[in-house]
């Protein structure tokens, strides 16, 4: 797997990865609002957001119609959508590319769901992989925590009901998540993943995100040639000229 | 045969299968008719159903974009034409995959005969016309059982013409594969992917060795000889 970087594009793709309640998304919008704060040009794109597909994952989610591989598939279409349309011209445009969940997320959920490794790889082999990876481990009691504190009622899918783990959402998500937690450890090494303390207070780590960033890309090339350009009728020289030519044709 | 029970074909998967499925689970039979548009696909399969009905086997009908799950928005995003190749050959193969789950593998478990109205083989073609990679193809279809028999009706792109525009005045969209851009005219377009296709069929058949059918014929010569081969097939048992 290829970086972009070393796939010649001008822009970069940052992404974060880690478990529900890791913070990740967070720590991903803090980097976000300092980027376009320096003027740089920056895409945020989320996982599942595909305008298209949504409709389709979400009556699957709803209904209760997915299966593994209909999981992973519809998924692996969504993110496709978002790689072809969105990210791979925005790279080239020189755009650093900001991805909350990325291949990662497939690979480890997908497998737990009992699909084969190489498979589901074979399915992403499309992509690139990002030129900085950030893995927001938390022990698996933090982000339990987290989430089940604040929204107790769990999806079908999201407690991984549909592995029959247990009958009851809250011990199926506990185990769901910490099988997925043991896949993204296993593949730290593999992806070259930053593995980041996400145990630690949110301002701390996003010092710590803001410097990684900074130390990983020039930061200076990513910015906007500013401001934008105003439309031809509205620069105050195309309007004189043109009342010349008006004045010229009387 | 008496020990017949016993002697269940050895079904395998392309790839890996499906998650949780064993093979040997599955019973009945998959049979697979794969040609263009015009090539008279739905009226062999509808004649094969009124055979196979009458003379006692329970059968099943699948076909491309008929799942629960995605059918209508790939419908919508076909309509629009909007998506990359890489999103629309995984939306198509997340319909197959519905399909598969829901309905091939279980009617087949229950001993039915399924006749698919297209299958992998017309996915796979449309793609690599359109430059993806075959390795990329073959792992995403990994998924899916080998059929029993498949039958690829081929007819001249030139007959195809004829018949399509007797049946509807026009050329469709994607059959004419426009959006490759072979040319402005949908006609030598037409002519131009349809040939692109069968020469992609012929080369997918020396790996799937499937059973090509001269489809230029009278329908009812062809219906003879799909009875005459699917029979024998039955017959195994």
């Amino acid at each position: 797997m290829k970086t972009f970087a070393e796939l010649n594009f001008p822009g970069r793709l940052i992404a974060v990865e880690g478990l529900d309640g890791s913070g990740k998304s967070t720590q991903i919008y803090l980097l976000k609002r300092w980027l376009e704060a320096e003027g740089i040009k920056v895409y945020f794109s989320e996982w599942n957001s595909s305008e298209l597909v949504k409709s389709a994952t979400s009556k699957g989610k709803k209904r209760e119609l997915l299966t593994p591989t209909t999981f992973s598939l519809i998924h692996a279409t969504d993110f496709a959508d978002r790689y072809e349309r969105h990210l791979v011209p925005l790279l080239r445009a020189g755009y650093i590319v900001l991805c909350d969940r990325y291949v990662f997320t497939a690979f480890a959920r997908d497998v737990t769901r009992g699909c084969p490794p190489e498979w589901v790889r074979g399915l992403y082999s499309f992509a690139a992989q990002p030129d900085l990876t950030m893995f927001f481990k938390t022990d698996l009691e933090v982000s339990l925590n987290r989430i089940l504190e604040g929204r107790p009622k769990l999806k079908f899918f999201e407690a991984g009901m549909d592995l029959h783990l247990s009958t009851d959402p809250y011990e199926s998500f506990r185990i769901f998540q910490g099988r997925i937690l043991e896949q993204y450890v296993a593949m730290s090494g593999e992806f070259d993943f930053v593995v980041m303390d996400a145990n630690q207070h949110v301002e701390k780590q996003q010092v710590l995100v803001r410097k990684l960033v900074a130390e990983k890309l020039d930061l200076k090339k990513f910015k906007r040639r500013s401001p934008l350009p105003l439309p031809p009728s509205f620069r105050p020289e195309d309007k004189m000229k043109e009342n010349e030519e008006d004045l010229a044709a009387v | 045969m008496k020990n017949s029970e016993t002697q269940k074909t050895c079904r395998r998967f392309y790839g890996h299968g499906i998650p949780n499925i064993k093979p040997e689970d599955i019973a009945g039979k998959l049979i697979v008719v794969e040609g263009a548009d015009g090539s008279g696909r739905s009226t062999q399969i509808a004649r094969l159903v009124e055979w196979l009905e009458t003379t006692g086997h329970a059968t099943v009908q699948v076909g491309l974009k008929r799942s629960t799950l995605v059918s209508s928005e790939l419908e919508k995003a076909q309509n629009g034409n909007i998506l990359s190749r890489t999103t629309l050959s995984l939306f198509y193969a997340t319909d197959f995959a519905d399909q598969l789950e829901n309905i091939i593998l279980p009617a087949l478990k229950a001993g039915f005969i399924v006749l698919a109205d297209r299958y992998i083989y017309t996915l796979m073609a449309r793609d690599i016309v359109r430059g993806m990679d075959e390795k990329w193809l073959k792992n995403l279809y990994g998924i899916a059982p080998e059929p029993d028999a498949v039958f690829y009706l081929s007819v001249e792109p030139e007959e195809l013409v004829q018949r399509n525009l007797s049946k509807n005045a026009t050329l469709d969209y994607w059959e004419s594969g426009m959006d490759l851009g072979l040319s402005r005219d949908v006609f030598d377009c037409f002519l131009k992917y349809q040939t692109a296709m069968q020469d992609t069929f012929l080369k997918l058949q020396k790996t799937y060795g499937f059973n090509i059918i001269d489809a230029n014929r009278p329908m009812d010569s062809i219906t003879k000889e799909l009875r005459k081969k699917i029979g024998a097939l039955l017959d195994e048992e």
